[in-house]
C-alpha cells in the first residue's frame, strides 16, 4: 500500500512541464546567442523578469521576434538596437553608461567610498584618544594575574 | 553622548519613510512605477500595415492620416481599462472630433467585433494585431496605450493607461489644439 502511494507521488512531477515554446535553430551558435539575448532583455510587463523567465504574452512575442531575427542572421547588436529603438534602454538589464544612468552605475561605488571614509574617520579618532596610564592598583592586579599564569 | 547611538536609528527611519512614500504614490497611481518613457516622442510614427478587424482580406494603414492630427489607441477586449475608457473615447470621437486609429492587440476577433458593435466604434479604422507585429514597433507593452501624432507624422505624446476626462482636459486637449494650428 505504502509503495503504491510512493509510486503515485513520485509520478506527480510529471504533471509539471515547461510550457515554453521550443525554437529550432539551424546553427548552435545562433541558439547560444538567442539564449544570451533573452537573458539580457527585460520583459516590460513583469519588469523584474527577463524575457527568458517571463510567461507574459508580450514576452512570448518578443522572444519570437528575437528568434526570427537571430535565425535570419542578425547579429546580437542588431537585435539589441531593434529593441532599444522601440522600448528604450529600459529593455536592457545592463543599461549603457549615459548621463541619465550615471548615478545608477556610479551609485554603489559612491556609497562604498562614503562608507570607507566614515570608517577611516572612526579609526583615526580612536587612535587620537589618549592612552590612560594604569593606576598602581591595576598594575598590582595585572602583575598578580601574570604571576598566576607562570606558575 | 547617548544621542550618537540614535543616528543609525534615525537613518533607518528616514529610509523607511522613503519606502512608505514610494509605496503610497504607487498605490495612488497604478502607472507610476510602470510608465516606461517612450523613445518614440519626437520621432516619425512607425508605419502601420495590419489586416482590417472587420474584413481581414483588406489591410488598414495610416498613410491617409498624413497631414492630420490623429490619435493611436491600442486596445483589447481582455483589458479592463479599455472597457472603462471606451465610452469616453466615443465621446471624444463624436463630440470633440478626435480622429482615432485603433489597434486591436492580441485579441479574439469575434469578441473584438462584438465589443465595437455593442458599445460603438470610435475608430476611423481598426487594425488587427494578434502577434504584436505592429505594436512592437510602437514600443507598446500594455493596453490601453494612447499616442498623439501630428500633421507631419511625428509622435508627440504617449500615455500608458486609460484615457480620463482629467487627462483630456489637462494634457491632450491643449496639445491637440496646439498641433492643429501648427
Amino acid at each position: 500500500m505504502r509503495r503504491a502511494w510512493l509510486l503515485l507521488i513520485l509520478c506527480l512531477p510529471l504533471l509539471a512541464y515547461a510550457n515554453i515554446e521550443a525554437y529550432r535553430f539551424d546553427d548552435p551558435d545562433k541558439e547560444a546567442r538567442y539564449r544570451v539575448l533573452i537573458a539580457e532583455l527585460r520583459c516590460l510587463v513583469c519588469q523584474n523578469q527577463n524575457l527568458a523567465d517571463s510567461n507574459a504574452e508580450l514576452a512570448q512575442d518578443l522572444r519570437r521576434q528575437t528568434y526570427e531575427m537571430v535565425q535570419k542572421g542578425s547579429s546580437s547588436e542588431e537585435v539589441i538596437t531593434y529593441m532599444v529603438q522601440r522600448y528604450g534602454d529600459f529593455v536592457l538589464y545592463r543599461p549603457p553608461f549615459r548621463p541619465s544612468t550615471a548615478l545608477l552605475w556610479a551609485g554603489p561605488f559612491i556609497i562604498f567610498v562614503i562608507g570607507v571614509g566614515i570608517l577611516m574617520l572612526f579609526i583615526r579618532r580612536r587612535n587620537k584618544e589618549p592612552v590612560v596610564p594604569l593606576s598602581s592598583e591595576e598594575h598590582a592586579r595585572a602583575q598578580s594575574l601574570l604571576d598566576k599564569d607562570n606558575t | 553622548m547617548k544621542a550618537r547611538y540614535l543616528i543609525p536609528f534615525g537613518i533607518f527611519m528616514a529610509i523607511m519613510a522613503i519606502f512608505v512614500l514610494g509605496l503610497h504614490k504607487m498605490s495612488e497611481d497604478p502607472n507610476f512605477a510602470r510608465n516606461v518613457p517612450s523613445v518614440l516622442i519626437g520621432k516619425p510614427a512607425p508605419e502601420i500595415m495590419l489586416p482590417d478587424l472587420f474584413d481581414q482580406s483588406k489591410t488598414v494603414n495610416t498613410s491617409s492620416l498624413m497631414g492630420k492630427v490623429w490619435v493611436l489607441n491600442v486596445w483589447a477586449t481582455w483589458c479592463p481599462e479599455c472597457w472603462r475608457e471606451h465610452d469616453f473615447l466615443m465621446h471624444l470621437a463624436k463630440k470633440e472630433g478626435v480622429t482615432f486609429f485603433g489597434i486591436d492587440w492580441r485579441d479574439d476577433e469575434s469578441a473584438a467585433k462584438k465589443f465595437l458593435n455593442d458599445k460603438g466604434n470610435p475608430f476611423v479604422a481598426v487594425g488587427f494585431d494578434p502577434e504584436s507585429r505592429s505594436i512592437m514597433n510602437w514600443g507598446v507593452y500594455g493596453a490601453p496605450e494612447t499616442f498623439v501624432i501630428d500633421k507631419q507624422g511625428i509622435v508627440r505624446w504617449k500615455k500608458a493607461g486609460a484615457m480620463t476626462r482629467e487627462l483630456w482636459e489637462t494634457e491632450l486637449k491643449p496639445l491637440i489644439q496646439k498641433l492643429e494650428k501648427g
